[in-house]
C-alpha cells in the first residue's frame, strides 16, 4: 500500500484549480461556500481532501465539474483540466467531458442511484453516452464493470434495482459507473461515510486496486483522516470553505502546521493507544455573515488579536508544504497534542441491571393485529420469518462501570439495549434490576424504573421535540418524576444546563437553534435530569463531526465521574468504544460473540469475527500500513441467519461442519470460570492468538 | 418478484375490496332507511288509505324487519337483481346501466384531458420554476379551482353555447353511433367543466414532484455522467415525478363522481349524478341504493387500479417474498 502512495505520480499536472471561490445565492444572503481554494493534482496523484462536515469538499468537487445547481455559481478564479479551463466550455462540451474524462462518485450512494432503473441499466447508460456502442453491447461492458467492482453476481445483480443491493453493492455501482469511460480523474465525494468498517476497507481497498489498473488519477473526499493517512498521496485540509492546509500525506500528518489540522489530529480516536481524543471547541462559522482575519479564530487555542484582522494567505512551511496561518511557527513549535492516559473512572461495584437468555423478535405472526394494515400483508400471510433481533444474549452491567456494545449496523445494538430498559418488551429471558426481575414490576416500580434508567438517542436532530423549548425539555422528565415545583424544577434545569456547558440563555432557545453538537448536550442534560443510576447512550456521537465527538466523549465521562452513573455504550466504532469503555462486548446478529474488559478485546485471543472488526479500522499514523482482514460479502439478513455459528458464511477462520451445524457457546478464556472475557467459537485459544498467515491482505500481494 | 406473491396480493386487495363494498351497502342502507318519509305512502299519495298502504308495503317487502330487508337486497345483488324502482316500476339495474355508461364516457374523456393538459403543464412549471411561464400556469390553474362547478358550467354555457359564441350545444349527451361529430361537440362543455376543476391538482402535484426529482442526488449524477438534459428528463426525470400522478388521478376519479351531479344537472347529461338526484327527490330508495353503490365501486375500482399500476411502475414496491 505504502509504496505505491508515491511512485506513480508524475509532474504533470491534470487538475489545476487556482484562488477559486463559489457562492450560493440563497434568500436574503449569500453562502460563500469556497474562498480562495488553490489546488493541482498531478498524473497519478491521489489528493486528499479532509475537513469537518460544511467546510465545501462537496461545493468544490461539484465546482470541478462545473455543476453546481440552480443558486450556485463560480464567482471568480479558474478550474483547469489538462490545460483547459473547464469555465470556457459549452453545455456539450461539458457533457462529454462528465463521466468520460471526470467522473464524480457521489456522497451517499443510495439517494445517488435511480431508484426506478436497473443498475445494469444505469451503469449502461453512462458508456452508451460517450461511447458509439448498442444497447446490448452496452449491457454487456456494464455487466464487466460490475465484475470489476466485485459485485457478486453481476448477470443476475444487473438486473436488480438500487433498494435490492445493499450500501456497500450500492457504492461499487455507483463506482462502476465512474470507471465504465476509464476517466483520467476520478473524484470521489465520501464513499466510505456510512459503511460499516469490514465494508469501508473492501472500498477502500477496491479504490487501490482499481486506481492502479485504470491509471486514474483521484481525488478523495472524506472526513476520515485515517483513509487519508492510508491511501493518499497529497493531502488539502478545507476549513469553513478555506484550504488551511497543503502538503503530502507525511508533512501534513508528522508535521502539521495549521492549529486546525492539529486540532483534527488530536480530535480523532486511535484504538489501542492512551489517546484521550481532544475536541476542538466551538463551531465552524456562519458562512454568509464572515468577519475579517483568520475563519478558525474563535476556536484556535494559537488565536491573538493580529489573527482578526486582514486576510489569512497561505505561507509557506516547506517544500510542498503550505498552511493558512499567521502564527504557524508558534504551531510547530508546540502543537496541540492529544490528552493522554484514560479518563477518570470510578470503580465498579456491584450488579446493577442484567438480563439473561433474552431475545427480541419481531414480526412474530399475528394474523388479526396485522390484518388492517395495508403494508404489512407479507405478515398477513406468513410470508417472511421473523427478525431474530436479539438472540439469547447474557449480559450483566455493574454499578458505575462503562460498558460498550460494539457491532456493525443490524446487528441488534439498540433492539437490546431498548428491551434492558423495558422500552421494547423482551420475547424471552428476563431483565434484573438491582436483583428484582423487570417483568414483575408493577406500575409504581416500573415509573421508578424508568426513572432510573434513561436513554440518549443517535440523532439529537430528531430526538428534540422541534416545537419545545430547551427549557421544557429538560423539565419535561423532571415533571414526570420528581416531585419538584415549579421553582425548583427551573433551578434544576438551568444547573443541569450548566453541567452540559451550556449558559441558562439556552433556556428558551429552540432545537434549530442549535448546532448537533448542543443537541446532543441537550439530550444528555434531559437524561441526567431524573437523576439516573444507568444510562443507555445509543449511538450518541455518530451524527457528529470528529471535532465535537471528542468533546461530548469528555462530557460524558466528566458526569460519570461526579455522578458514578452507569453507562451503556453502543456505537459502531470501536475506536469511540475504546475511548471510554471499561468493558466490550461485541454483537453480531443479535447474539454477543466475545465480551470482557477492554484489553481483553483488543490483545488476542480474538473472536474471528472482533479481529477482523479490529483490523478493519485504518490506521491514523501513514507510515504504518493498515492490512484489513476482508470479510466475504455482506452480513446475512437477521431474517435467516445461518444454523450453527452466525458467523460461519464469512468466517475466515471457520473450520468446517462443526462451525455450520453446532452453535459455540460463549466460553471463558484463560485461567478458566473466574475470567471476565469470553469468546463463542468452536477454535482453541492458540488459533484463537497467533497471527494467521494469508490472512491479512498484503500491502505487496 | 413470483407470480404467486402478486397473486396474494391481489387476492388480499380483492378482499378489502369486498369488505369495503360490503361496508358501502350497509352504510347506505341504513342510510335509506333513516331517510324520512315513507316510501309506500309518498307513492301512493297522502291520500291513500291505510289498507292499500300496507299492502303496497307487503308487496314491496317494506313490512319486513331491516335486517331481513337488507338480505334481500344484497342476496338479490348477487344474482343481478337489484330491485324493482318504485317509481319507473323497472328493473333497477335497466335504468342504471345505460347511465353509468354514460357518465363513464365523461369521467373518462375528462380523465383523459385532465391527463394531457395536466401533466404537460405540471412539467412545464416544474423546468420553468419560478418563471412568468410558471406563474401563468399556476393562477390559471388556481382560478379553475377556486371556482364552483356551476360556475364555470354556468359561464361556459352563456360564452360557447349561447349568446357570445354558439359554437356548442349548450345540453344533452349524444351517442357515439350517432357520429363522432355531434359526439364529441356534445361531450366538450361538461368536459371543460370538469377538466378545469381538477387539473389544478393534477398540475400541482406534477410541478412539485418534477421539481423534487429534479432536485434530486440521481439527476445530478444522471447529468455528472454525461447523459443529456433530455435524456436526463425522460428517463430519469418523468418516470419517477409521474408516478405519484397515477395516485392523484384515481383520487380526481373519484371526487368527479360527486361533481358529476352538478355537472350533469346543467347540461342536462342522464348520467347517474342525475339519477342520483332523481332518486332522492323521488324516494326511489332502491334505485338509490344501487347508484350510490355503483358510485362508491367505481371509485374503490380506480383507487385499486391505481395501486396496482403504482406498484407495477415503481420497482421498489415488491409484493413480498425474499428481499
Ligand atoms: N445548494 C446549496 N444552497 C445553499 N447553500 C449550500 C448549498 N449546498 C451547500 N451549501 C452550503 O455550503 C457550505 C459547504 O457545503 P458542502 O460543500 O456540502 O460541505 P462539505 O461537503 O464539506 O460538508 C455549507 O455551509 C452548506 O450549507
Ligand atoms: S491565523 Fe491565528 S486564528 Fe488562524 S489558525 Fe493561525 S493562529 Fe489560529
Ligand atoms: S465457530 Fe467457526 S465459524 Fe464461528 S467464529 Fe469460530 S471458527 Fe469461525
Ligand atoms: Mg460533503
Amino acid at each position: 500500500m505504502q509504496l505505491e502512495q508515491t511512485q506513480t505520480t508524475s509532474n504533470e499536472t491534470v487538475l489545476s484549480i487556482d484562488s477559486l471561490h463559489v457562492e450560493y445565492s440563497t434568500p436574503g444572503s449569500n453562502v460563500r461556500a469556497v474562498r480562495d481554494v488553490s489546488l493541482d493534482v498531478a498524473r497519478g496523484e491521489t489528493h486528499g481532501i479532509a475537513g469537518e462536515s460544511g467546510s465545501g469538499k462537496s461545493t468544490l468537487a461539484l465546482a470541478i465539474l462545473q455543476y453546481l445547481g440552480d443558486n450556485g455559481s463560480i464567482t471568480s478564479g479558474t478550474v483547469q483540466f489538462n490545460g483547459t479551463d473547464l469555465q470556457e466550455l459549452s453545455e456539450s462540451e461539458l457533457r462529454s467531458l462528465r463521466g468520460n474524462d471526470i467522473a464524480h462518485v457521489a456522497q451517499d450512494a443510495k439517494s445517488s442511484l435511480n431508484p426506478s432503473l436497473s443498475v445494469g441499466e444505469q451503469v449502461a447508460e453512462t458508456i452508451q453516452a460517450h461511447q458509439d456502442v448498442s444497447r446490448s453491447e452496452a449491457h454487456q461492458q456494464a455487466i464487466e464493470m460490475l465484475r470489476e467492482v466485485d459485485i457478486p453476481d453481476p448477470e443476475y445483480n444487473a438486473d436488480q434495482y438500487p433498494h435490492e443491493l445493499s450500501g456497500g453493492q450500492q457504492q461499487r455501482v455507483l463506482i462502476a459507473m465512474a470507471l465504465s469511460c476509464s476517466p483520467e480523474l476520478l473524484i470521489l465525494d465520501e464513499p466510505t461515510t456510512g459503511l460499516d468498517v469490514t465494508t469501508q476497507s473492501k472500498i477502500v481497498e477496491l479504490i487501490q486496486d482499481l486506481k492502479d489498473e485504470y491509471e486514474t488519477t483521484i481525488v478523495l473526499i472524506t472526513h476520515n483522516l485515517e483513509i487519508i493517512a492510508q491511501i493518499t498521496d497529497r493531502v488539502s485540509i478545507m476549513y469553513a470553505g478555506e484550504l488551511m492546509e497543503q502538503g503530502d500525506v507525511y508533512s501534513i500528518f508528522d508535521d502539521p502546521s495549521n492549529p486546525y489540522t492539529q486540532g483534527l489530529l488530536a480530535a480523532t480516536p486511535e484504538i489501542g493507544s492512551d489517546k484521550a481524543p481532544t475536541a476542538i471547541p466551538g463551531q465552524i462559522p456562519d458562512l454568509t455573515d464572515l468577519d475579517d482575519g483568520c475563519t478558525f479564530a474563535d476556536r484556535c487555542a494559537f488565536a491573538t488579536e493580529e489573527c482578526r484582522t486582514g486576510s489569512i494567505a497561505m505561507e509557506t512551511v516547506a517544500d510542498d508544504h503550505e498552511t493558512r496561518c499567521r502564527r504557524w511557527e508558534a504551531a510547530v513549535e508546540d502543537p496541540i497534542q492529544p490528552k493522554r492516559g484514560t479518563y477518570d473512572r470510578a470503580s465498579a461495584g456491584g450488579e446493577l441491571l442484567s438480563a439473561t437468555g433474552l431475545r427480541k423478535i419481531f414480526d412474530e405472526p399475528s394474523t388479526v393485529g396485522t390484518l388492517f394494515e395495508d403494508t404489512s400483508f407479507e405478515r398477513f400471510f406468513d410470508l417472511e420469518p421473523p427478525v431474530k433481533a436479539v438472540n439469547d444474549v447474557d449480559i450483566t452491567v455493574r454499578e458505575s462501570e462503562t460498558v460498550g456494545l460494539v457491532g456493525e449496523s443490524g446487528s441488534g445494538k439498540s433492539t437490546l439495549g431498548r428491551t434492558l430498559l423495558s422500552l421494547l418488551e423482551p420475547t424471552e429471558g428476563t431483565v434484573t434490576f438491582r436483583g428484582d426481575d423487570v417483568g414483575e414490576f408493577d406500575s409504581s416500580e416500573m415509573r421508578e424504573f424508568y426513572s432510573e434508567c434513561q436513554i440518549v438517542f443517535q440523532n439529537p436532530h430528531s430526538s428534540l421535540n422541534p416545537r419545545k423549548t430547551i427549557g421544557q425539555i429538560i423539565e419535561r422528565p423532571l415533571r414526570m418524576f420528581t416531585d419538584a415545583d415549579a421553582e425548583a424544577r427551573t433551578n434544576r434545569v438551568v444547573e443541569l444546563l450548566e453541567q452540559v456547558d451550556l449558559g441558562p440563555e439556552y433556556v428558551r432557545r429552540y432545537p434549530h437553534e442549535l448546532s448537533g453538537g448542543e443537541k446532543q448536550r441537550v439530550a444528555i442534560a434531559r437524561a441526567f435530569a431524573p437523576n439516573p443510576s444507568f444510562i443507555v447512550l445509543d449511538e450518541p456521537v455518530s451524527a457528529l463531526d470528529v471535532s465535537v465527538q471528542a468533546n461530548i466523549l469528555d462530557l460524558l465521562s466528566d458526569l460519570r465521574a461526579e455522578y458514578g452513573t452507569t453507562y451503556l455504550l453502543i456505537s459502531h466504532d470501536l475506536s469511540v468504544i475504546s475511548a471510554i469503555c471499561d468493558r466490550i462486548m461485541i454483537m453480531y446478529l443479535g447474539e454477543i460473540v466475545e465480551s470482557g474488559r477492554r484489553d481483553d478485546i483488543f490483545e488476542p485471543p480474538y473472536h474471528p469475527y472482533t479481529r477482523a472488526l479490529l483490523s478493519s479500522i485504518p490506521n491514523l499514523d501513514p507510515h504504518k500500513e493498515s492490512s484489513p482482514i476482508l470479510l466475504e460479502g455482506d452480513v446475512p439478513s437477521m431474517r435467516n441467519t445461518p444454523n450453527g455459528c452466525s458467523f460461519h458464511t464469512r468466517c475466515p477462520q471457520k473450520i468446517g461442519s462443526v462451525c455450520e451445524e453446532s452453535c459455540p457457546e460463549v466460553e471463558p478464556t484463560g485461567e478458566g470460570e473466574s475470567s471476565e472475557h469470553g469468546i463463542a467459537c468452536h477454535l482453541d485459544e492458540d488459533e484463537m492468538s497467533t497471527a494467521i498467515e494469508g490472512l491479512h491482505n498484503d500491502a505487496d500481494g | 418478484m413470483k407470480i404467486t406473491d402478486f397473486h396474494l396480493y391481489l387476492l388480499k386487495r380483492l378482499s378489502y375490496l369486498v369488505l369495503t363494498m360490503f361496508l358501502v351497502s350497509a352504510i347506505v342502507f341504513a342510510s335509506t332507511i333513516i331517510l324520512p318519509g315513507n316510501a309506500a305512502v309518498l307513492i301512493l299519495g297522502r291520500s291513500a288509505d291505510e289498507n292499500s298502504v300496507a299492502a303496497l308495503e307487503k308487496k314491496l317487502g317494506l313490512d319486513q324487519p331491516w335486517y331481513e330487508q337488507y338480505f334481500d337486497w344484497v342476496g338479490g345483488l348477487f344474482t343481478g337483481d337489484a330491485g324493482t324502482s318504485l317509481v319507473r316500476q323497472e328493473p333497477v339495474i335497466d335504468i342504471v346501466v345505460p347511465r353509468l355508461f354514460t357518465s363513464l364516457q365523461l369521467a373518462v374523456f375528462t380523465l383523459l384531458v385532465v391527463m394531457v393538459i395536466g401533466i404537460s403543464a405540471g412539467v412545464l412549471s416544474a423546468l420553468k420554476r419560478d418563471t412568468i411561464v410558471d406563474r401563468i400556469i399556476s393562477g390559471v390553474a388556481y382560478v379553475g379551482v377556486s371556482l364552483p362547478e356551476f360556475v364555470t358550467g354556468t359561464l361556459l354555457i352563456l360564452l360557447l353555447a349561447g349568446p357570445v359564441f354558439n359554437v356548442f350545444p349548450a345540453s344533452g349527451f349524444v351517442p357515439l353511433s350517432e357520429g363522432i361529430v355531434p359526439y364529441l361537440s356534445h361531450m366538450i362543455l361538461p368536459v371543460a367543466t370538469l377538466t378545469l376543476l381538477i387539473t389544478a391538482y393534477v398540475l400541482r402535484q406534477t410541478r412539485t414532484e418534477i421539481i423534487e426529482v429534479l432536485q434530486s442526488d440521481y439527476v445530478r449524477t444522471a447529468r455528472l455522467k454525461g447523459v443529456s438534459r433530455r435524456r436526463v428528463l425522460y428517463k430519469h426525470v418523468l418516470r419517477n415525478g409521474l408516478l405519484p400522478t397515477i395516485t392523484v388521478l384515481a383520487l380526481n376519479f373519484g371526487w368527479m363522481m360527486g361533481s358529476l351531479v352538478v355537472v350533469e344537472e346543467i347540461f342536462a347529461i342522464s348520467g347517474l349524478g342525475r339519477l342520483v338526484v332523481f332518486a332522492i327527490q323521488n324516494r326511489d330508495l332502491p334505485l338509490l341504493q344501487f347508484v350510490v353503490l355503483v358510485i362508491a365501486g367505481a371509485y374503490a375500482f380506480a383507487n385499486l387500479g391505481a395501486d396496482l399500476l403504482y406498484g407495477y411502475l415503481d420497482p421498489r414496491i415488491s409484493y413480498g417474498g425474499e428481499e
